[in-house]
C-alpha cells in the first residue's frame, strides 16, 4: 500500500528514503478524539470573525455595523493576502476589537455577526471546468476564496502557488503528517473526505504545472490510509502516490517532511520551491476542491476539541468565528481542573487567556490541559551544556550555543550559528534538564535579528544618502571653483588683452609717426587677430 | 459564561529531566565502583567521600551566599556532591581530612564559583581539586594502600578514622607498615630502574590485566559508565575516544618494546583511566559540545594520559590530561560545529 513507484526528479518514491536529525517520540493521545464522526456544531449566538487570520497583513473590512451579510460574502479584503468571508448569513452587530486567537494574545479588529439561522448563501462562482481553466484563474479563485494553509501557519495559498508556479515545481507534497500529539483533525478529514483531498491535489497540481503528487501520512493512521487508497479517484493513472512515514515529532514540519521523502534539504534561507517542491496541507487541498468546484470560500474547518480537560473529546466542522467556549459546551463542557487552554498542539501551540476567542483559519486543535499535565513553572537553572538539545534538534543546530549567544546579545554570531533556521518545534525546550525556555529565547532572538536587519538597512540608506549629498556638495563646490577660476582667467585675459591693445596702440603710435594709416583692427569683444 | 485561563509558553508539557536527576544518575552509576573500592581497600573511601561531600556543600553554600544566589536550587542539584565523590575516588583512602578541605576550596570555590558557578566553569572542578593537592602535598597523596588481600595489617573503621583525623597510623611501624606503591608507580620506577615489564608484573600487586583489585574496580566503573550510556546521560564518543586512543597508542609502543611497555589493556585497567573515560572527561560543562568535538576531546585525554604515564614525571596523568583538554575545548568546539540543516 505504501509504495507506488514512479521515477521522478525528486526521488520521492513510495518508500521512506530519508530521515531527519533528532526529534522526539511523543505519546499520541489521538484516539480519544477520533471515535465520534465529525459534525457541525449548532450555530452559536454570535460569530466573531477576526480580520487577521493569516500570516502577513490584516484584511480591510468591507462591511459596516448594521449591514446584512449572506453566507460566503466577502467581509474583508487584503491586497496581498487572503480574503475573509462571512461564515453565516445574518447582520453585522459590530466592528470592534475582540480576542482573536492570535499567538500574540492581543485583541484585534473583528467583525461580529449575529446569524439569522437561514444560512442563505451568496452567489457562488465555481470554476467547474477546472481541467481547462488557466492556472492563473485557478490561483486567482484561491485568493478570492480566502484560502490559507490550514496546517497552522496560514500562509496565503495563492502566494505559495504563484511562487511554486514561477519556479517550475515538479512535485506537490500533501502533508497529512499530523505529528503533534492530541491533534486529529487532518486524520478525520482524510478518513471522511478522501475524495475531496485527492480532487484538490489534482487541481493544485494543475495550477502548479507539476507532474506528480505525493501524499504523506503517518504510519499509525491506518484508517485514513485505507480511506485514501480505497478512494475511487486515487489511482496510478493520476500519478499520485501515498507514502507512510514514521511518527516522530516534528515530522510534519515542511522541511523535515521533505528530508524524509526526498533525502534533500531545503537550502538555508530558501524555500521548498528551490527544490521544485511545494508542500500543502491535506486540509488546504480539500478547501481548494471546494473553492474551485463549488466556488465556496473558506469559512469553516475541521477542529479537534480534546484533552483530559474536555468531557467528550471529538472533532467538529466549525465555522470561523465560533467562540471556542461554544465548542467546549458541545463536547459536554470542561472536566476536572483545567489549567491551560491551548490552540494547536502541546509542543507549538499557544495558550488562550479566555475561551471567548474564536475559531480561525489557523485553529487546528483546542486542547484543554489539566493541572497535573501542564508544566509547573520550574526554576530555571544554568545550562550545563549536556547537549540533549542538540541531539534532538531537527535543524541540527546547537541550541545551547544559540542560547548563550542570545543571552549575551551576540546576534551576529547567533546568525552564523543558524538562529534563523530554528523551526521553533520545542524539542530542545522539552528535554532541557535546566528548564531554560530556549524557544522563547530564539523567538526573541529572531525578532532582534529582524530589528537589526531593519536598522542596518536604514543606516545603510542614511549612509548612502549622506555620501551622495557629500559628493553632490563637493561637485558643486568644484564647479563653483572652476567657474571662478575661469572667470578670473577671463578677467586676467581681458586685462592682458587690454594691456596688449594698449601696447599695440602705443607701438602703432610710434610707428604711425613714420608710417601713417597703420591701424589695427580691434574687435568689439576685445580679441584681436594680432595674437 | 466565558472563562479565563492562565497563559504559559510552549511546550505545554512537563520537562523530562532535571539537573538533579542527571547528577543522581551519575552518583548511582558510581556506586558499584565505590563498593568494589571499599571491598578491596577498606572503608577509607567512604570516609573520604563523606568528608569531601561535607566540605563541598559547605563551600558551595558559602560561595552561593557570597555571590548572592539562591541556596536551595543549587545545593539540591547534587553537582557539588558529584565533584566531591569524583575527587574522593582519586585520593588515597587514608589521606588526612584537611586534604579534602583544601581541595574542595579550590575545586568548588575557585574552579567553579569564581568562574561563574554551575555550567560556567572552564575546568573540571574535581580535577582542579585533585591536581592542587597532588602538587601541594605529594607525601600525603602517595600514601596508597595495598589491596586488603595483600596487606599485613588492615585497618578497621575506627583505625581508619583515627588515621584520617590525626594523621597517625595507630599501628606499630606507622605509615610505612601499611602503605605501598601503586601498580602504576611500581611499573614506572621499575622501568626507570631498567627492569623488564614481565618481571615487574610478577609482583603480587599486579592482577590479571592491571593492578590487583584496581582492575576489578575499573571493571565496575565501566559497568556504571555503560549504565549512563544506556540511559543517554553521556554519549559514547568520549569514553570510546579516551580508551580507544590509549589502546591505539600503547599498541605500537608495546609491539616495539614489550620490555619497557606494558600490554595496552593494562593501561586501560590501571589508575583512573576508566573512571575518567566514563565519569570525568564526559563532564559536559568543561568538555566539548559536538559529537566530533567530543571524539577529539576524548582522544586528547587518552593521548596526553599515555604520554605522561610513559614519559612524564607522574605515574598517572589522567587529571592533567583532562585539565589540558579543558583548555582546548572551546577551540575544538569552534572548529567542529555540526553542519546545519540546509547549509
Amino acid at each position: 500500500m505504501t509504495a507506488s513507484r514512479q521515477g521522478g526528479p525528486a526521488g520521492a518514491e513510495g518508500q521512506q528514503t530519508g530521515h531527519f536529525h533528532g526529534g522526539l517520540r511523543l505519546r499520541h493521545h489521538k484516539k480519544i478524539s477520533c471515535a465520534a464522526a465529525v459534525e457541525r456544531p449548532p450555530l452559536p449566538e454570535l460569530l466573531v470573525v477576526p480580520l487577521l487570520q493569516q500570516a502577513g497583513d490584516m484584511a480591510e473590512p468591507l462591511v459596516r455595523r448594521g449591514d446584512t451579510v449572506l453566507k460566503g460574502q466577502p467581509i474583508g479584503r487584503c491586497q496581498r493576502g487572503a480574503a475573509v468571508h462571512a461564515p453565516a448569513s445574518g447582520s453585522v452587530e459590530a466592528l470592534e476589537d475582540r480576542p482573536m486567537s492570535h499567538p500574540s494574545g492581543q485583541p484585534g479588529p473583528c467583525v461580529i455577526i449575529r446569524p439569522d439561522g437561514r444560512e442563505q448563501w451568496c452567489r457562488l462562482e465555481p470554476l467547474s471546468d477546472w481541467q481547462n481553466a488557466s492556472p492563473d484563474s485557478l490561483i486567482g479563485q484561491m485568493q478570492d476564496c480566502g484560502l490559507a494553509g490550514l496546517g497552522g501557519a496560514v500562509f496565503p495559498t495563492h502566494a505559495k502557488m504563484r511562487d511554486g508556479r514561477e519556479r517550475k515545481t515538479h512535485t506537490l507534497i500533501l502533508n497529512g503528517v499530523e505529528c503533534e500529539p492530541w491533534i486529529s483533525c487532518d486524520e478525520m478529514l482524510m478518513r471522511e473526505q478522501p475524495g475531496k483531498i485527492i480532487l484538490g491535489a489534482r487541481i493544485l497540481r494543475r495550477a502548479l504545472g507539476a507532474e506528480r503528487v505525493v501524499i504523506a501520512v503517518e504510519d499509525q493512521m491506518e484508517t485514513a490510509l485505507k480511506a485514501l487508497s480505497d478512494c475511487a479517484e486515487f489511482s496510478e493513472s493520476h500519478n499520485i502516490s501515498l507514502v507512510k512515514v514514521p511518527a516522530i515529532y516534528p515530522e510534519g514540519g515542511e522541511r523535515q517532511l521533505i528530508q524524509v521523502l526526498t533525502g534533500l534539504e531545503v537550502p538555508a534561507g530558501g524555500r521548498p520551491s528551490d527544490l521544485g517542491l511545494v508542500c500543502q496541507n491535506v486540509a488546504t487541498a480539500a478547501a481548494v476542491a471546494e473553492a474551485i468546484t463549488a466556488g465556496k470560500p473558506l469559512i469553516e474547518r475541521y477542529i479537534t476539541v480534546t484533552g483530559n480537560g474536555i468531557a467528550h473529546p471529538r472533532n467538529f466542522l466549525a465555522l470561523f468565528g465560533t467562540p471556542v467556549a461554544h465548542l467546549v459546551e458541545c463536547c459536554g463542557g470542561y472536566r476536572g481542573d483545567v489549567a491551560r487552554l491551548v490552540v494547536g498542539g502541546p509542543m507549538m501551540g499557544f495558550s488562550l487567556d479566555t475561551d471567548a476567542a474564536p475559531v480561525v483559519k489557523a485553529s487546528n486543535c483546542l486542547l484543554a490541559l489539566t493541572r497535573d499535565e501542564v508544566a509547573e513553572p520550574q526554576a530555571e537553572m544554568p545550562c550545563i551544556r549536556c547537549g540533549e538539545c542538540a541531539r534532538v534538534c531537527p535543524a541540527t543546530l546547537l541550541p545551547q550555543q544559540l542560547h548563550l549567544q542570545a543571552r549575551s546579545g551576540l546576534w551576529k554570531q547567533a546568525q552564523e550559528y543558524g538562529l534563523t533556521a530554528c523551526i521553533e518545534c520545542g524539542c530542545c525546550d522539552l528535554v532541557c534538564p535546566s528548564h531554560i525556555p530556549l524557544v522563547d529565547w530564539f523567538r526573541y532572538g529572531k525578532g532582534e535579528l529582524r530589528k537589526l536587519a531593519r536598522e542596518n538597512a536604514a543606516s545603510e540608506l542614511a549612509r548612502r544618502r549622506f555620501e551622495d549629498r557629500e559628493a553632490r556638495l563637493q561637485r558643486l563646490q568644484q564647479e563653483r571653483a572652476e567657474k571662478m577660476t575661469r572667470r578670473k582667467q577671463m578677467l586676467k585675459d581681458k586685462t592682458m588683452q587690454q594691456d596688449r591693445i594698449r601696447a599695440s596702440i602705443q607701438r602703432a603710435g610710434h610707428k604711425g609717426a613714420g608710417k601713417p594709416g597703420g591701424q589695427i583692427d580691434v574687435r568689439a569683444d576685445g580679441t584681436s587677430d594680432d595674437t | 459564561m466565558t472563562r479565563s485561563f492562565e497563559v504559559g509558553g510552549a511546550p505545554h508539557l512537563p520537562p523530562r529531566l532535571t539537573v538533579a536527576k542527571v547528577m543522581l544518575q551519575v552518583l548511582l552509576a558510581l556506586l558499584p565502583g565505590i563498593l568494589a573500592y571499599a571491598w578491596f581497600f577498606g572503608p577509607g573511601v567512604f570516609v573520604q567521600i563523606l568528608l569531601a561531600s561535607v566540605f563541598a556543600l559547605a563551600i558551595e553554600a558559602l560561595m552561593l551566599g557570597l555571590r548572592g544566589r539562591a541556596l536551595k536550587p543549587f545545593i539540591n542539584d547534587y553537582s557539588a556532591v558529584v565533584t566531591a565523590v569524583l575527587f574522593a575516588l582519586c585520593i588515597p583512602p587514608l589521606a588526612p581530612w584537611w586534604v579534602s578541605c583544601i581541595a574542595m576550596l579550590f575545586g568548588i570555590g575557585f574552579a567553579k564559583h569564581l568562574y561563574g558557578g554551575l555550567g560556567q566553569n572552564v575546568f573540571n572542578p574535581a580535577m582542579v581539586a585533585y591536581v592542587v593537592v597532588l602538587i601541594s602535598f605529594p607525601a600525603a597523596m602517595t600514601a596508597w594502600l595495598p589491596p586488603l588481600a595483600l596487606a599485613e595489617h588492615s585497618l578497621g573503621l575506627a583505625d581508619t578514622l583515627t588515621t584520617i583525623f590525626t594523621g597517625r597510623v595507630p599501628l606499630a611501624g606507622g605509615w610505612d607498615a601499611i602503605t605501598q606503591a601503586t601498580p602504576l608507580d611500581t611499573l614506572k620506577t621499575g622501568v626507570e630502574a631498567g627492569r623488564m615489564v614481565p618481571e615487574i608484573r610478577s609482583a603480587p600487586i599486579f592482577g590479571v590485566i592491571g593492578g590487583r583489585g584496581w582492575e576489578w574496580i575499573a571493571g565496575w566503573f565501566a559497568l556504571g559508565g555503560l549504565y549512563l550510556l544506556v540511559r543517554r546521560v553521556i554519549g559514547w564518543q568520549v569514553p570510546v575516544a579516551v580508551i580507544g586512543s590509549v589502546l591505539l597508542l600503547a599498541l605500537p609502543l608495546w609491539l616495539a618494546d614489550p620490555g619497557s611497555n606494558p600490554v595496552p589493556l593494562q593501561h586501560v585497567f590501571s589508575g583512573g583511566l576508566v573512571l575518567a573515560a566514563f565519569f570525568i572527561a564526559t563532564d559536559p560543562v568543561s568538555g566539548c559540545v559536538s559529537d566530533r568535538g567530543r571524539l577529539i576531546f576524548g582522544a586528547g585525554v587518552g593521548v596526553i594520559t599515555l604520554v605522561i604515564r610513559r614519559w612524564g614525571g607522574y605515574p598517572d596523568g589522567v587529571a592533567f590530561a583532562v585539565l589540558l583538554m579543558n583548555m582546548a575545548a572551546p577551540l575544538i568546539d569552534r572548529y567542529t560545529r555540526p553542519r546545519m540543516y540546509g547549509e
